[in-house]
């Protein structure tokens, strides 16, 4: 049997995404899980930051903890949350709480060290979920559609909140991973996740020397051949046996609350 | 099966682990690939294309059972048809040019000079469409990515015209791929290391749509892990899961 794996940065479509495909895109996912070894698959739904928000965080929440109903043995939910409503996102966390969300996703509507984050970390933490932030590698000018936040971003909103565990999204997401690694350094709450459409070489190795295996997740998020072959550099990268477990599920298990993953426990 | 986008050589705008022949000859073995069409990384960046070329075939000189030499030829430079036809004597399998990074346009008249050069003599001209992410490309790097308005004026440039182009994405391919004729379209060969898998699943798109023969291996060692490639392959669907890709090996001389 192989080890465990998590993939700790997924996401699916539903009917009002705003894709006829969205269907064929979910099963895809959880095909390529299988291929791959994936043993849980840890999964959010976007809502927008536009004219239809909150209402569709609201709805997208519905429909994941619906899908992660259905496939409990695969899936587990991050209950998303749009920082601007302030009020709707900690009714949306005690619902998710309730209907079994193991993490929370912020959406990228307000800068990571914004203070209409804090109510949210703060609830994050008394319920004991980690947070998954979507990050840009270094920040070096404004992009549309999101309110975009780099490594020193989060760190900051992080070391206001050290007994929560912050997921740096994608390191491999684009943009420069080398100015990511020293800004999140000596913020030890904060854990970027390997997911991304970049593999260069480097970037595996690179983090970790620099910030150790006890601190990375493996992950796919939008492109999974480039996490499989993330998976496949860390096996010949000469780690050590309990590093690479860290990494595949063992630091993700320590992340979530106790008991999100059996099969990873039992295994 | 052949590595169609191998490099050597250090990179101008980040540090990459080893960049070197001997080093690459392993990783390729450890992949379970037969050779690789190796450029010289530092040449796009260079004006005068004969040093890099001469550095690149003394570098590979050690290696040649398993690594080919895919030298640069600048068609707006003195006697390139003098180096083209050198350089494919010597036995260089395919020839590498950068329009973008020579501020060339789509019509320029080199560029088609230089496609219909390589074709006479059998030899594949490899375009490549981007070497890093837009979006951690240094302020000074800014060539941009090599658009289909380049690639369809050489596809068209005449019949004996093979162009491997690698780094496209699905856009692009599909932008150039269905802009041309049957005949046309089968001048071009497309690498699929950064088209995206599942659960996307563009490059199962493509298979299914412009033909699993159309494709053929390239890594982008050492910019990208050589692991993407084949896991791209191993996440085809089942029932695409055996198509069967070009291997450059097959191609010119």
């Amino acid at each position: 049997m192989t080890d465990p794996l998590i993939d700790a940065h997924a996401h699916f479509y539903h009917a009002e995404s705003g894709r006829g495909d969205w269907e064929r895109v979910n099963a895809a996912r959880m095909r390529a899980g299988d291929a791959i070894g994936v043993t849980y698959h840890v999964v959010s739904v976007l809502g927008s930051y536009g004219h239809t928000s909150p209402t569709d965080v609201s709805r997208g929440n519905d429909v994941m903890r619906a899908m992660a109903d259905a496939d409990r043995e695969r899936v587990r939910w991050y209950v998303t949350v749009n920082p601007n409503h302030t009020a709707h996102a900690l009714d949306e966390i005690a619902r998710g709480v309730a209907s079994g969300a193991v993490g929370v996703k912020l959406l990228a509507s307000r800068r990571a060290d914004d203070a209409l984050n804090d109510p949210i970390c703060a609830l994050a933490e008394e319920h004991g979920l980690p947070i998954l932030h979507h990050i840009w590698q270094h920040r070096t000018r404004e992009w549309p559609n999101q309110e975009i936040s780099d490594g020193r971003d989060l760190a900051r909103l992080a070391a206001r909140h050290p007994r929560v565990a912050f997921i740096l999204a994608h390191l491999g997401g684009g943009g420069d991973w080398a100015h990511t690694l020293p800004a999140v350094v000596d913020t030890p709450n904060v854990y970027p996740d390997l997911s991304g459409s970049g593999v260069d070489r480097g970037m595996i190795d690179t983090a970790l020397q620099v910030l150790g295996a006890q601190r990375l997740l493996w992950a796919c998020d939008l492109t999974m051949e480039t996490g499989l072959a993330k998976l496949r550099a860390l096996e010949v990268v000469g780690l050590p046996e309990d590093d690479l477990r860290a990494v595949r599920w063992g630091n993700a298990a320590r992340l979530f609350p106790p008991g999100t993953f059996p099969r990873c426990v039992a295994a | 099966m052949i590595d169609c986008a191998a490099f050597i050589g250090p990179y101008p705008f980040r540090q990459l682990p080893h960049p070197d022949p001997d080093v690459l000859v392993r990783v390729l073995a450890r992949e379970g690939l037969s050779g690789a069409w190796v450029g010289y990384l530092p040449a796009p960046w260079q004006r005068d294309p004969v040093a890099a070329n001469e550095s690149l075939l003394a570098a590979l000189v050690p290696h040649r059972s398993t690594l080919h030499p895919a030298p640069v030829v600048r068609p707006d430079w003195p006697r390139w048809e003098h180096m083209l036809r050198d350089l494919v004597e010597q036995g260089s399998p395919a020839i590498r040019a950068y329009p973008m990074h020579w501020g060339m346009g789509p019509h320029d008249a080199s560029m088609r000079a230089l496609a219909l050069s390589c074709g006479e003599l059998r030899v594949p001209l490899v375009l490549t469409v981007r070497f890093e992410d837009l979006r951690q490309r240094s302020a000074l790097d800014v060539a941009g990515d090599l658009t289909a308005a380049h690639i369809r004026t050489l596809a068209r440039a005449g019949a004996s015209v093979r162009l491997v182009v690698t780094g496209a994405g699905r856009e692009l391919l599909e932008e150039t791929h269905w802009s041309l004729t049957p005949d046309e379209q089968r001048r071009v060969l497309w690498d699929f290391a950064w088209i995206w898998g599942p659960p996307e699943d563009h490059f199962a798109h493509l298979v299914r749509t412009i033909g699993a023969e159309r494709f053929v291996y390239g890594t982008h060692w050492p910019l990208r892990l050589t692991q993407n490639a084949r896991a791209n392959l191993d996440l085809l669907p089942e029932s695409l899961r055996h198509a069967a890709i070009t291997d450059v090996a097959s191609l010119g001389r």
